[in-house]
């Protein structure tokens, strides 16, 4: 279900230089928009900044968002955003409490495409339960940006029982997955392809910081590690955690969560779903005692129906990430080079 | 995944493998043709369950490592110095051509584009009518009758400013090319399951006879990979030469008759260099005279100086399989997906990179 907010009425359509100059028509759009729809305490102070007090260490993170398109199944660049910098800061063991929203938009976007990001920004970040505090509007000129770009950053307070560290990771600890991988770059490549496959793949972006907290909840301190597999996908985060922790990552294909459709996808576009971007799943690197547990834990979420344990931290080939083939076979799991390219044949 | 699923079915490799281990009474080297067979057996991991007297080698079926660099200087060239809309089949950009690769060339503002069909191309000339649009029509005979159709495509539709860069090449012409190399030592073939698909399997029984060699038609999933490797191995411990189709789910005995009238009605066959190898007679598919206008090489008539390839690099003995990748001396040293110093070092399914990527550190893995 689209969730929406009437557009208010506005004398323009499109968004030109002017919103970005910091004149009166940049205080139109905000006053009649983003200041409206994003309505708190903080914001609706107008100022500079926000000030605001938070006890206990915190966690701190940035992100800038870029996707093309701006609308993908399944979501929209504006949600992306908000989820996006939220998971970081989940990803950090922190409860996420407020967010930085700055947009550089090119001139032209149309107001309604505009709104309909505002719109999904506002519920994204009502789900996750963070508010907007500050935030930027610029404007570039035609052909100096793709449309949109959003940058989010966020501040945490660290959940009261997390530890979460690489340097925590060690032989034993268990790899767990909260969903299926590589639906949303699966969702995002079949746009740009033109690509129509019979079921709709969509994007699975969503905010993972209300799972992320029960597990520590429950779990605290057995919770050594946590990741989202972001750009790079599965493949990068076990590799990176291989080469900084000098230790060897065993996983087991057959135990890889991909959905059919997904699967079908890459199969077609010569892909390896190891190496395709989501964004609304985590990974966990738990003690073993309790991996099944999180796991039964994770599967009774809303955001873990498919989770799954998919390898183990290993003492043999240190930083190597090492797959064991559905069929028996073994291979190595390489960083990527690059975008991943399509094969010939 | 039906029709895809079956195939990868671990009991049934399983099977295989056991009834090759039980076959097998001395050493046997054979080459698999395709590059996609490469990047299978690698990726899948079957190269370490064979046992050890069944020695795979990977052969010149990769078409980005045998496209020759001068060509890639003429894609670089027309997308640079003539503005033209670049489009290529995506593993095609990364290989680096004398000066630089499409991908950098991109980088440095030239418009290449990475399409799945040449008809998206023909399509993007339609949309651009001020601009010419050229699409690199590299490959084997799998990906010959797409472009072909793009090119006939494009004439029934009026699309003036669309041609194509062609280096398509030759399966059994390559095979002779190896069994021909004095430091061959090839004893049995898996032959590339698409390829034949397309063109039939008539082609290879000359071959089996001349060479006296076993020719398996072959899939690219474990279990056509395994039962391919089996039913060459039975051959050979027999002391056999015949051409079997293990692929007969997709491959008829005929090919695809329609597909071989569109690529006769555009290519012509004619002497072809490949990347690594040389100039191999008859080796590969040119645009016909009919369809002049719509070939690159001729409409663009660009003449790129020749520049010899890198000595450092083995690429010709690892495509014919005289040397294996991890043998040179600049294998993921001088030589990465990274710094590639040759062509098969960058697609996937090139023997360098599947090696690189995929069994780097095997041998300690399994130790």
């Amino acid at each position: 279900m689209e969730l929406q907010c009437p557009m208010p009425q506005l004398d323009f359509e499109v968004i030109t230089l002017g919103h970005g100059s910091g004149g009166l028509l940049t205080n139109k759009l905000l006053e009649t928009g983003v200041f409206d729809l994003l309505k708190n305490e903080y914001l609706d102070q107008h100022h500079d900044g926000a000030t605001f007090t938070l006890q206990g260490p915190l966690a701190f993170s940035t992100d800038s968002y870029v996707v093309s398109p701006i609308f993908f199944p399944g979501g929209n660049i504006g949600e992306l955003a908000v989820n996006g910098t939220v998971n970081d800061l989940a990803m950090c063991g922190a409860i996420p409490r407020y967010l930085s929203l700055a947009f550089i938009i090119e001139e032209g976007l149309m107001m309604q495409d505009f709104w309909k990001i505002l719109v999904s920004i506002k519920f994204a970040a009502e789900r996750a339960g963070v508010q907007i505090v500050t935030g930027d509007t610029k404007v570039v000129e035609r052909g100096k940006g793709d449309k949109i770009f959003i940058n989010t950053s966020g501040i945490g307070t660290l959940h009261t029982k997390a530890q979460i560290s690489k340097s925590r990771v060690q032989v034993g600890d268990r790899i767990l997955i909260s969903g299926n991988i590589a639906a949303h770059g699966i969702a995002i490549l079949s746009l740009r392809q033109g690509l129509q496959f019979d079921s709709e793949i969509q994007s699975d972006t969503v905010n993972l910081n209300h799972t992320v907290a029960r597990l520590l909840d429950r779990f605290g301190e057995k919770i050594h590690l946590l990741h989202d597999p972001t750009r790079g996908g599965v493949a990068t985060v076990l590799n990176e955690m291989a080469r900084d922790t000098r230790l060897g990552v065993e996983i087991w294909q057959k135990q890889l969560p991909v959905a059919e459709d997904v699967y079908g996808a890459c199969e077609l576009l010569g892909l390896d779903p190891l190496y395709v971007a989501n964004e609304g799943i985590f990974m966990a690197f738990v003690a073993p005692e309790v991996a099944d547990a999180a796991l039964e834990m994770l599967r009774a979420d809303e955001n873990g129906a498919q989770a799954a344990i998919i390898g183990e931290v290993v003492e043999a080939h240190p930083k190597q990430v090492i797959l064991h083939s559905s069929i028996g076979g073994k291979r190595v799991v390489n960083m990527p080079l690059g975008e991943q390219l399509p094969r010939i044949c | 995944m039906k029709y895809v699923s079956e195939y990868r079915d671990a009991d049934m490799v399983a099977q295989y493998l056991e009834e090759i281990r039980q076959t097998v009474t001395r050493p046997w080297a054979i080459m698999e043709v395709c590059g996609g067979q490469t990047h299978s057996l690698v990726k899948n991991g079957i190269l370490n369950m064979l046992p050890p007297e069944v020695r795979m080698i990977h052969g010149p079926g990769c078409p980005v490592c045998v496209t020759p660099l001068n060509l890639i200087d003429k894609a670089v060239y027309l997308a640079e110095e003539k503005g033209v809309i670049l489009c290529s089949y995506g593993d095609m950009i990364r290989v680096p051509g004398s000066k630089r690769s499409l991908l950098e060339s991109k980088a440095r503002g030239a418009d290449v584009r990475i399409l799945y069909s040449p008809l998206e191309a023909v399509k993007i000339a339609q949309e651009n009518p001020d601009r010419e649009v050229v699409f690199f029509a590299v490959g084997f005979e799998t990906t010959a009758p797409a472009n072909a159709l793009s090119v006939i495509h494009a004439q029934r539709a009026g699309v003036p400013n669309y041609s194509i860069l062609a280096s398509h090449v030759l399966v059994p012409p390559a095979i002779e090319a190896v069994m021909n190399d004095p430091d061959s030592n090839i004893q049995g073939f898996l032959a590339a399951g698409h390829v034949c698909t397309i063109m039939g399997i008539d082609e290879y029984y000359p071959l089996v006879d001349r060479y006296e060699i076993p020719i398996v038609v072959t899939g690219f999933e474990p279990v056509d990979l395994a039962q391919g490797i089996l039913m060459t191995i039975r051959q050979l411990e027999k002391g056999e030469h015949q051409l079997e189709n293990q692929y007969s789910r997709v491959v008829r005995p005929e090919g695809n008759p329609e597909a071989q009238k569109v690529i006769q009605q555009v290519f012509t066959i004619a002497d072809r260099e490949w990347r690594g190898i040389g100039v191999i007679p008859m080796s590969g598919y040119e645009v016909r005279p009919e369809y002049v206008a719509y070939d690159a090489n001729i409409k663009f008539n660009v003449n790129i100086e020749k520049v010899a390839e890198s000595d450092e690099c083995i690429a010709g003995l690892v495509l014919k399989g005289i040397k294996k990748p991890q043998e040179c001396p600049q294998f993921g040293r001088g030589c990465t997906p990274q710094m590639p110093l040759g062509a098969p070092m960058v697609s996937s399914e090139g023997a360098c990179a599947a090696y690189y990527h995929f069994s780097q550190a095997m041998e300690e893995v399994s130790a």
